[in-house]
């Protein structure tokens, strides 16, 4: 009798547990961080009432929208990296969208001809150099990290990590692949430790004097400088000074993005490009950059001081598609040269 | 494990001669070598510390024996975070050892790096070795009582008495240790990814994101498993001729005093300071950092109801599925099933959730057609990115710590009283509801605790599987780290070492009220039915 009791207790209780679909609100699926959107998506409910739900994914969004199918409660979907962005309209996850506003924010490389993804932010992947050990007149290139000079003085995380490969699939681009394999080579028996650890390790272990010089993303140079991380990692970080290297070609700095795509079946399709439109808006583009210091898509709005003061960014010409294009590529040629071993 | 095997069977295999050529000869060593470091360390400091507190009484015992326990709180990849914060060039560590030293550059000093197999392997054994040590008290405490006597008679002691006598009468506790250990170990991808090693697990996920092949990932995954399962056979079948039922007296431990005392006491401090005591309180300073500085984070509340919910279910359904599978094995005498339930363990979390996402999408697929055949309307709901396909989920990750604590637990148990109540007629449900239930209600309480433990460390499953709006103490941690502002996740973090430690208290007290009747002398039921007997034997 007991038993029975507990039993069906049970079975109400899982039956509460399921997942009911939501109408008149946004639904967002994102694997951007929630305490760096968060403010965003306030500002966003404040100011136009809708509600806004959100789930913070990492890898297998795409495979959860997928087998969610006609029913999921996906709207709107935000990612980081041009290769996860396309992987989306890809798999036929996504939705055309057209948008006079979105269209007039977003420069035409950054956005999607048909509508089906749009650039929210760009992501530079640059090169730190140690103040000490490195001389002020030295600006190494991507390809210069493969030199015979630098041998023991390079620190990187491991490569198969998306800012990683996205920056060897745009080596792939320029260079074809016998090069961006012998490029990686000379990187890797250039490495002063294995490639581990984040990208904000390269400027601790360059104070640290493991390594010389080394690749991160320019945002972590503007977090851990704006004392955001604490005092330790502004010391780190004064160690080092920024260079936005560019390829051999000299047209400018490998820059990944952010960005957005409406869901295919999305229930609120209205709602989530009144949501996309609002996350270009000057004041929302701003508030992105200031919230994780990247630059913002949009032209004219300013990127946060301590970014700004580095200089201006010259993104490289190697286009989102090209990147997602090479990815799978780069990721085996980075196996092939034994990078992370 | 169903829907794996289809996504690895769509996949063509065209992957397989690169990985077989560039990454797994590599990755298959480095596992090789990760898993045999993990296992030898986990063994010494799970295997020593059980024995010191089973068979002497020294300084603090009883503290450290439950103190013992704690660092199964502490999931790997933020002890891995806290270390090397610790212990890099520029970390506390070195700079006063550079002060004391008079050594002004970093430079000056090379010290090995954390980010290291050794590294990685050290790391990880100080959070895992509590699984050992656990199943491998409860059998010195008990079982050994008679044997021993025997041998101190003859002459054994100390570590002899350990070497000929404990250890091998252990066995298969200390087998159930650490293979769910190793299991963790091997699951773990944050910690090992960190530390840049680069397992078999680490290549299922960089071949599932990077190389963009989840079918061959899927299929690295089940080799995975096979391994698994081939690796718990073996063990099985390398201690057949074992057969041991004995006396369940609990041993008598024998007095140490002065320096003997201290170093028995110094050697079961030094796992709890490195697994836990470190890097928590590293924890607790960048915590206590952030909170003057930005105040506690808003959500801190939810979050920790969030994660102690799911957990609670997660141990329900894992105990209650576990007891089904390890009673069906003890009525129908199979054990393969139940050892391929054990090595889902093994399989990485994240796979297990794109797996059970896609099975969960195809059943409300298939529940919609033929609800919309039957003449209904289309269903609002859907099981996937619900909470009960998250339940589920553990169920199939956890699924090991019960089914093989209940196994070890069955082993003590005589099978004549099963004997004896089929033979007056009682039916499979009586005889696991009146005679298995009440005698296995301690194995029952600490496989329960430690799914809660585990499911409250759980991070992949929970990322991918977890209904919208909702975050956990892992996941805020996570989206945090993966930032790289793993300090701004701290208090979390803390947090979440904190309310999965309730149970390891939860469990101390238990045993001490187990203790105090045996002292009165109750009979053999309560030594079967009462704390170490079974417990995760």
């Amino acid at each position: 009798m007991k038993w029975s009791i507990l039993a069906s207790a049970l079975a109400i209780g899982l039956t509460a547990l399921c997942n009911p679909a939501g109408a008149a609100e946004v639904t967002l699926y994102t694997t951007r961080e929630p305490g760096l959107i968060r403010p965003l998506l306030d500002a966003w409910t404040a100011s136009t009432g809708t509600k806004v739900n959100t789930v913070f994914l990492q890898g297998g969004l795409a495979e959860r929208v997928q087998s969610e199918g006609a029913r999921s409660p996906a709207d709107l979907m935000i990612v980081v990296d041009a290769a996860t962005l396309l992987d989306l309209a890809r798999r036929d996850l996504t939705q055309p969208i057209r948008s006079e506003a979105l269209d007039s924010a977003i420069p035409a490389k950054f956005r999607d001809p048909s509508g089906h993804w749009f650039g929210l932010s760009l992501r530079a992947r640059v090169i730190f150099v140690s103040k000490d050990r490195v001389p002020a007149t030295e600006n190494p290139t991507y390809e210069d990290l493969a030199n015979e000079r630098w041998k023991g003085r390079v620190c990187i995380r491991g490569g198969q990590h998306p800012y990683n490969t996205a920056l060897f699939s745009a080596m792939l681009a320029k260079h074809g692949e016998a090069k961006l394999e012998a490029w990686l080579t000379g990187l890797k028996s250039n490495l002063a430790r294995r490639p581990a650890g984040g990208d904000r390790d390269v400027a601790k272990d360059i104070l640290a004097g493991q390594c010389d010089v080394g690749v991160a993303n320019i945002y972590y140079f503007g977090l851990m400088m704006s004392g955001a991380g604490g005092p330790e990692q502004k010391k780190w970080v004064e160690a080092v000074r920024v260079v936005f290297p560019a390829f051999s070609d000299k047209i400018g700095t490998h820059t990944n993005i952010s960005g957005a795509a409406v869901a295919k079946h999305a229930p609120n399709r209205d709602g989530a490009v009144r949501m996309l439109e609002f996350l270009v808006t000057p004041d929302a583009q701003r508030m992105l950059a200031e919230g994780n210091f990247e630059a913002p898509v949009r032209l004219g709005v300013p990127a946060h001081p301590i970014i700004a003061a580095l200089g201006p960014l010259r993104p490289d010409s190697v286009t989102p598609a090209q990147i997602a294009d090479g990815r799978q590529a780069a990721s085996l040629a980075v196996d092939r040269v034994h990078f992370d071993q | 494990m169903v829907s794996l095997a289809t996504i690895a069977a769509r996949g063509s295999g065209e992957l397989w001669p690169h990985l077989l050529r560039h990454v797994l000869p590599s990755a298959l060593i480095e596992t090789a070598a990760f898993l045999s470091g993990v296992g030898l360390l986990v063994l010494l400091i799970g295997g020593a510390t059980a024995w010191l507190v089973t068979q002497y009484h020294f300084a603090c015992r009883r503290l450290l024996s439950w103190a013992l326990l704690l660092p199964l709180a502490m999931p790997a990849y933020i002890a891995a975070y806290a270390y090397m914060d610790v212990l890099h060039p520029i970390g506390p560590v070195q700079s006063v050892l550079r002060a004391v030293l008079g050594i002004t550059d970093p430079r000056g000093l090379a010290l090995p790096d954390i980010r290291s197999l050794g590294g990685c392997i050290l790391v990880t054994s100080f959070v895992l070795y509590p699984y050992v040590y656990l199943s491998a008290r409860a059998a010195f405490a008990v079982q050994a009582a008679d044997a021993l006597w025997a041998a101190r008679g003859l002459g054994a002691s100390g570590f002899c008495l350990f070497r000929r006598v404990g250890l091998p009468m252990a066995r298969p506790a200390l087998a159930v240790g650490v293979s769910l250990a190793l299991m963790e170990a091997l699951n773990d991808v944050g910690a090992s990814e960190f530390l840049g090693v680069r397992t078999l697990t680490v290549s299922v996920y960089v071949t599932w994101l990077t190389r963009g092949s989840l079918e061959g990932a899927a299929q690295i995954s089940l080799l995975l498993v096979g391994l698994v399962v081939l690796l718990l056979s073996l063990e099985r079948w390398g201690r057949t001729h074992y057969g041991f039922v004995g006396d369940i007296r609990p041993s008598d431990p024998i007095d140490l005093t002065g320096g003997q005392s201290v170093m028995a006491a110094l050697a079961c401090f030094l796992p709890v300071a490195f697994g836990f005591l470190l890097p928590v309180s590293h924890l607790a300073v960048t915590a206590w950092e952030r909170t003057v500085a930005f105040g506690m984070p808003r959500d801190l509340p939810i979050w920790i109801a969030n994660s102690a919910w799911f957990a609670i279910w997660a141990a329900l359904v894992t105990v209650g599925g576990g007891l089904i599978v390890a009673f069906a094995a003890r009525v129908s005498g199979g054990g393969f099933l139940s050892r391929l339930g054990v090595a889902g363990y093994a399989l990485p979390g994240g796979v297990v959730a794109v797996g059970s996402i896609i099975g969960t999408g195809a059943m409300d697929e298939a529940a919609n057609t033929v609800w919309l055949a039957i003449g209904g309307t289309a269903i609002a709901w859907t099981l996937t990115g619900s909470a009960l396909a998250l339940v589920m989920a553990y169920a199939v990750r956890f699924l090991a710590i019960p089914v093989s604590g209940f196994d070890a637990a069955y082993a003590r148990l005589d099978p004549d009283y099963d004997n004896a109540a089929r033979g007056l007629g009682c039916q499979p449900g009586r005889l696991l509801r009146r005679i298995h239930l009440p005698m296995l209600r301690w194995p029952l309480t600490v496989v329960a605790l430690l799914v809660f433990m585990d499911a409250m460390k759980e991070l992949p499953a929970t990322l991918l599987l977890r209904p919208v709006n909702v975050e956990t103490l892992a996941t805020a941690v996570y989206g945090e780290a993966i930032r790289g502002t793993y300090e701004d996740g701290a208090m979390a973090a803390l947090a979440l070492v904190v309310v999965a430690m309730l149970p390891a208290a939860f469990m101390a007290l238990m045993e001490g009220r187990w203790r105090r009747t045996l002292k009165r002398g109750t009979a053999m039921r309560t030594a079967i039915s009462g704390p170490p007997a079974g417990a995760l034997r």
